[in-house]
């Protein structure tokens, strides 16, 4: 962050000129401080935003195959087709089956094409909902990896119920009879992230991001300036130390200097350590307490004032 | 709606006497206007039956966002509501119900904390209670000003949804104009039954946003309430003069034939 360092350096000399001159400069001092401060909060959030999307960073079946033994991918919603966007399947881990469920973006341009660069149609979440069911019929643990900028915002979408599809994952995941672990890997966009991840532990990658709205959005809307997305992004607080202090995800998963592109093996075994961990305590609770903790966790989330009647 | 002003549907020109009396609508062609929660739930409920709960409660600002506070106050002078959600109990046609009525004047109806929670614990009742749970939508989605726990009050009004569900006790949605983004994608599509108001705008993303993502213009009546009927998400298209009598069958049709045969 050379910016603010340059910043910070400039700051010190003042503070220094300013002792030796004698001269009380101490209130803009304490005001270019916060600015300073600002800026490198806000280059901060940027910087995972850089490295959530990063064009190396890797994908959920590049973790899928690190992690798991013997996956094997599962297609279809039953209904309307197989969307590419929205990977499942069924693996091991370490011996123990489990259903694994995952946003995909493609490397290429062709497999973006095929996987519509990660955004899903309803016929992904209803594709996720019949494995997720097929999880719970068979007492198979659920893993979630998301990384996702958004469902997709277009015409098909629409007219296939993408907000039913969406809404009924959530009201249905809150209810499985079996345990969910979810682990943001990348981009958490909004609606279409948290149609995979209602479950009893969620984490996130150490540079993930988890937003309700993109900071593009954010700031055409909220700043009415579009080109501001790197204020929204800190004012959003979207990175996983913000989401660990506001309590909604369980931890971070360490990734290793420079990113999870620069060690895709070491990100997958810490994903991996934490999944083995959790998923040995989750696996003790009889599933009604699984359920009755997961909703009670779900219904405390939000912040207000009760007020007086 | 003053008095000069056409129907924006038909161009007729009515004064704000006689929309009033057809419940906000247009007399010559039936177009809705966009009703408050006070009008709706002076329509809808028995006389003197409306009972407000957790009336009081204010949103935080659990983002530390700068101007959110002044935003809030601003639009509870606008929408003279403390939120964008009312909740209460009272009777339709002497029937009991927990009835949850949404305001598009406030912040656009955006859901944060207070709206989810008050939103939950409307479903919530219901089960407790045993009272059918009516909810009317009108939203831009999740509000962004709380950023991630906006988006949290998906999963937790949908984890009510589900508890209501448990219980067995029926729960009815109004979509109401406009609905879309987080609401729609959260309780508004999980109702028992699904009604909407005649040419509501109903959908997840916004039509400006698809357009944006398409670079076309979106056929006429996309995302209307007639569509989504047609595509399967809408139970039934009901006009304002009929969702009263509407929901009170539909109250009695979710009775189970065991409460029947022992009530008669």
């Amino acid at each position: 962050m050379p910016h603010t360092h340059s910043l910070t350096q400039k700051l010190e000399e003042l503070k220094k000129l300013a002792e030796a001159s004698g001269i009380d400069v101490s209130d803009e001092l304490t005001l270019l401080e916060s600015k300073v401060k600002a800026a490198s909060k806000t280059e901060m959030a940027w910087r995972r935003v850089e490295l959530a999307r990063h064009p190396d960073r890797p994908y959920a079946l590049d973790y899928i195959t690190r992690i798991f033994d013997n996956f094997i991918e599962l297609h279809g919603d039953r209904y309307f087709g197989d969307d590419a966007a929205i990977v499942g399947g069924l693996g091991f881990l370490n011996g123990q089956p489990v259903t694994i469920i995952a946003n995909q973006k493609g490397r290429s341009l062709k497999e973006n094409m095929k996987r519509n660069h990660g955004m899903a149609n309803p016929e992904g979440y209803r594709k996720a909902l019949r494995l997720a069911k097929q999880a719970e019929k068979f007492h198979r643990p659920i893993i979630t990896f998301v990384d996702t900028s958004g469902a997709y915002p277009g015409l098909g979408a629409e007219e296939r119920g993408i907000g039913e599809a969406i809404a009924r994952n959530l009201l249905e995941f809150s209810q499985l009879k079996t345990p969910i672990i979810s682990v943001i890997i990348g981009e958490g966009g909004s609606g279409g992230a948290l149609g995979i991840s209602v479950g009893d532990k969620i984490y996130m990658l150490e540079n993930a991001v988890y937003s309700v709205i993109s900071p593009e959005g954010c700031a055409s809307i909220l700043l009415r300036d579009s080109s501001r997305a790197k204020d929204a992004a800190a004012m959003l607080r979207i990175t996983s130390n913000d989401l660990l202090d506001f309590k909604i995800i369980n931890g971070i998963i360490k990734e290793p200097e420079g990113g999870a592109h620069t060690d895709p093996d070491a990100t997958a075994m810490n994903i991996k350590k934490v999944l083995v961990r959790d998923l040995q305590d989750l696996c003790d609770r009889p599933p009604a307490v699984l359920v009755r903790y997961r909703n009670q966790k779900i219904r405390k989330i939000g912040h207000w004032n009760e007020g007086e009647d | 709606m003053s008095t000069d002003t056409p129907c924006p549907s038909c161009g007729t020109v009515h004064d704000t006497a006689s929309i009033e009396a057809a419940l906000k609508t247009c007399p010559s062609c039936g177009y809705h206007y966009r009703m408050e929660p006070a009008e709706r739930i002076a329509y809808l409920a028995d006389q003197g039956s409306f009972t407000e709960f957790s009336a009081n409660l204010r949103s935080l600002n659990p983002i530390d966002l700068e101007g959110y506070e002044e935003k809030l106050s601003e639009a509870e002078a606008k929408a003279r509501m403390k939120e964008a959600v009312i909740t209460g109990t009272c009777t339709i046609e002497g029937k009991p119900v927990v009835l949850a009525v949404m305001s598009f004047n406030f912040m656009g109806g955006s859901m944060g904390s207070v709206v989810g929670e008050k939103v939950s614990r409307a479903l919530i009742k219901g089960a407790e209670e045993r009272k059918p749970v009516i909810i009317y939508t009108t939203s831009g989605g999740a509000r962004m000003q709380e950023g991630i726990f906006s988006l949290m009050q998906m999963a937790k009004t949908s984890s009510a949804v589900a508890e209501l569900a448990k219980s067995e006790i029926p729960y009815f949605v109004v979509l109401c104009d406009p609905t879309t983004g987080g609401v729609t994608a959260s309780f508004a599509m999980l109702a028992d039954v699904i009604i909407a108001e005649p040419g509501a705008l109903i959908g997840f993303a916004g039509p400006r946003v698809i357009e944006g993502t398409i670079r076309q213009k979106l056929p006429d009546g996309f995302q209307r309430a007639e569509f989504q009927q047609d595509k399967g998400f809408v139970d039934i298209i009901a006009s304002r003069q009929e969702q009263r009598h509407l929901l009170s069958l539909l109250i009695d049709l979710h009775k189970p034939y065991r409460a029947c045969k022992e009530g008669a």
